[in-house]
């Protein structure tokens, strides 16, 4: 490409679009590379899909300055995109005495990163509010703020905004090196040679790899994979809140939540692992995050399973994000952006942009949003395309003819099955395609070849 | 709110033949309802011989099936991309059509929702991701709808019928599965089908074999099988499930909502041929025209 561009976001994951949004809307000229064939394909395609409030994350951390700004941002601009917000609360349980003993702590440190109304419930409340969990839970900690939304709506959305407002996303442009001379970066890519005097890495879980480019990374990624299980809808009914663990030091644990979707899901497992890209199930563990549902809420024992899937989120050695700019290099870094980056990801992008205005080059004081870009509506509860009669062609998700053609158009068409799986839900029901997945092959024949 | 006497949920064997029955009884005023645009439910894609026998007394392929029951109903009122969302209380439907969310309601709803195959993600099975992992049911459609070839080398699980049903479809096309994989000792379909798959069709069949894993990044590369205590990898590029069929049972998950509902075929009890599902139509049909009649 030609031209010049001001920013090059490399990495099209939530904080990679979210940076993009932000800048976009700010006036510059912007361009986002993307190695998968569609957005959305490495850490952030499997998530829990929950905007948490940050009541448990390290108090004065960058991880909760973001979450907070992000959080706040969220609400303020989801109605205009047209994202779910599902208002479940959450609930730390205590399942014996010592985790009951461990819950005055919680509430403390909470009321620390000030999140004020979390606060403990008796086991009569607990029971009141969840009559479905198992009778040995014991008391808790509520979370009236944490929430449910929808894990891919809310970057489509903020890649179309950034679209909207000039951007450009490159797919399959896996970015190869680099080299910064006097003041801009020319960056090599699979989709040619890419000039931008700001080069950002939200790389992921290629994130430090992406980092030698510019320096040595002072950070090494450790993928951390998280394996769920998804039960059919029946199973929405047993349960309102996000039913959090006591968290240890390593992980916030195994949480057992609603989808936006109107399944039940329980998950992440934290396994380390070298491999960054694929993360694979094994029944072993599916089976014993099925009994540990079913030890949660008895009833769960007669309803389906609908899926299984692996996500894997980029810890690194630090506690902390890293997010830092490299003077003299003209270097953004956003690293080591582990479960917390969805609702971060708009506070990240903020934060990013104090760190350019403050080392790179004013921002525009003010820049309010000249274009928004409202995304269909995928969730359960709202209107959705099917009700006004549209052919539906998935029937377990009511995944309509408009909403396929919708997510295969442009601007930003879905660039391979699994984008049009994550822009539509189609096949990801009970029956996993037996029905439909036939009759979508051939509506996406030749679909996904040589997009953008 | 619209009504009828009669309203059938599902356009399948079983539902069809349960219209045509009512019809001749002297029973009009019935309703059949189909998500698909088309009738004739599972033996549309089912491409191979072995349909018509219970009901016609001849051997037809699956699509000349449902073609036959599909000429059988005409002049019926049939309606096609009608999905039911709910069963609601005294006869009642929460429906969508072309025109939108509506309601109907009838004297007696038959529900004949059929069956599916139990997926990959229902059996736990481990390993990544990709693409050709499927059903039979789907296999059918890309074969016998689509004249898509999704793989060439796969390996089926499980040896019920149906995974020869799914051995037939490979033909069909020139698919020539790697291997039968059945968990148990003993294959589920009654023998010799062990030694027409094998000499019949060219495919051994493995049993005590347990899938594990599914292995490749964007297609199939091969999966992880454990047989009598040991571990093997099989090169292949697609992954066939066979079977396990479990009643589409969506609309009830707790069971009928009240005496204005019933069900039959394969949605109802163990699972049935088509031509099973036809007689159990007929029966049903007469039955509620007994309970119409009281």
């Amino acid at each position: 490409m030609e031209q010049r561009f001001d920013i090059a976001v490399i990495g099209g994951g939530v904080v990679g679009l979210a940076i993009l949004r932000r800048f976009a809307i700010a006036g510059l000229k912007c361009v986002l590379l993307e190695r998968g064939s569609d957005i959305l394909s490495g850490a952030s395609k499997g998530n829990s899909a929950l905007l948490h409030t940050g009541f448990d994350a390290p108090p004065r951390s960058l991880e909760l300055r973001c979450m907070k700004a992000g959080y706040a941002e969220y609400l303020r601009i989801r109605q205009k995109l047209n994202l779910p917000l599902f208002e479940s609360g959450a609930i730390v349980v205590g399942w014996n005495e010592a985790e009951l003993a461990a819950l005055p702590a919680i509430v403390e440190k909470a009321h620390k990163n000030g999140v004020k109304d979390v606060r403990a419930i008796s086991q009569t409340e607990l029971r009141l509010k969840e009559p479905n969990l198992a009778k040995n839970a014991l008391g808790g900690v509520f979370i009236p703020g944490e929430h449910i939304i929808d894990a891919w709506s809310a970057p489509l959305a903020y890649a179309h905004q950034a679209l909207a407002h000039g951007a450009i996303i490159l797919r399959n442009a896996d970015v190869t090196d680099g080299e910064f001379t006097k003041d801009a970066w020319t960056l090599v890519s699979k989709r040619g040679k890419i000039t931008a005097s700001i080069a950002i890495n939200a790389a992921g879980n290629f994130g430090d790899l992406v980092e030698m480019i510019a320096r040595l990374s002072p950070f090494t990624i450790k993928p951390r994979k998280g394996q769920f299980v998804v039960f059919d809808k029946p199973a929405c009914k047993l349960l309102r809140a996000i039913i959090l663990p006591v968290p240890t030091a390593h992980t916030k644990g195994v949480v057992l939540f609603r989808t936006a979707f109107g399944n039940l899901a329980i998950g992440p497992t934290a396994e380390d692992q070298d491999e960054r890209e694929i993360a694979t199930c094994d029944s072993e563990t599916l089976n014993r995050l099925k009994s540990h549902a079913v030890e949660m809420i008895p009833a769960l024992s007669n309803v389906d399973v609908n899926a299984t899937y692996a996500g894997l989120r980029p810890a690194s050695e630090h506690s902390d994000y890293v997010i830092e700019a490299v003077k003299g290099k003209n270097w953004i870094t956003v690293g080591g952006i582990r479960s917390t980056g969805l609702t971060a990801s708009l506070g990240i992008a903020d934060y990013v942009s104090q760190l350019y205005d403050k080392n790179f080059g004013k921002l525009p004081k003010k820049s309010p949003e000249r274009f928004w870009t409202p995304v269909p509506n995928l969730s359960e509860g709202r209107i959705r395309p099917y009700m006004k009669g549209d052919e539906i062609v998935c029937h377990c998700e009511h995944v309509t003819r408009g909403e396929i053609d919708t997510a295969l158009a442009e601007p930003l068409p879905a660039g391979d099955m699994g984008g049009l799986k994550r822009r539509t839900r189609a096949m990801m029901g009970r029956c996993q395609g037996f029905y439909c997945s036939a009759h979508i092959a051939e509506i996406t024949k030749g679909r996904f070849d040589g997009k953008p | 709110m619209e009504s009828h006497d009669v309203i059938i949920v599902g356009g399948g064997p079983t539902g069809l033949s349960a219209a045509r029955r009512l019809a001749d009884l002297g029973i009009r005023d019935v309703v059949v309802l189909e998500r698909e645009t088309e009738t004739g439910g599972i033996p549309r894609h089912c491409g191979h011989l072995g349909f018509g026998w219970q009901s016609h007394k001849r051997l037809w392929t699956g699509p000349r099936f449902a073609a036959e029951l599909r000429k059988s109903t005409k002049g019926l009122d049939v309606r096609t991309a009608t999905t039911v969302l709910e069963l609601l209380k005294d006869g009642q439907l929460r429906i969508q059509t072309p025109s939108g969310l509506g309601e109907m309601a009838a004297k007696h709803v038959l529900i004949a929702t059929g069956t599916r195959e139990t997926p990959r993600s229902a059996r736990l099975v481990g390993g990544s991701r990709p693409q050709g992992v499927m059903n039979t049911g789907a296999l059918q459609q890309h074969v016998y709808l689509h004249h898509n070839k999704p793989f060439d080398r796969p390996v089926i699980i499980g040896s019920e019928l149906v995974s020869f049903s799914a051995l037939l479809t490979c033909r069909h096309l020139g698919i020539k599965p790697i291997a039968m994989l059945e968990e148990n000792p003993q294959i589920s379909a009654p023998r010799p089908g062990d030694l027409i798959a094998r000499f019949v069709f060219g495919v051994p069949v493995r049993t005590s074999a347990k899938l594990i894993a599914i292995e490749g990044r964007k297609n199939v590369e091969a999966v992880e099988v454990e047989r009598r205590g040991k571990r093997e990898h099989i090169a292949c590029d697609g992954v066939i499930f066979t079977g396990q069929f479990r009643p589409e049972t969506a609309l009830m998950p707790t069971g009928l909502p009240s005496e204005q509902f019933s069900s039959a075929g394969n949605v109802f009890g163990p699972l049935k041929t088509s031509g099973e599902c036809w007689q159990q139509g007929v029966s049903a049909a007469e039955e509620i025209a007994k309970r119409l009649a009281n």
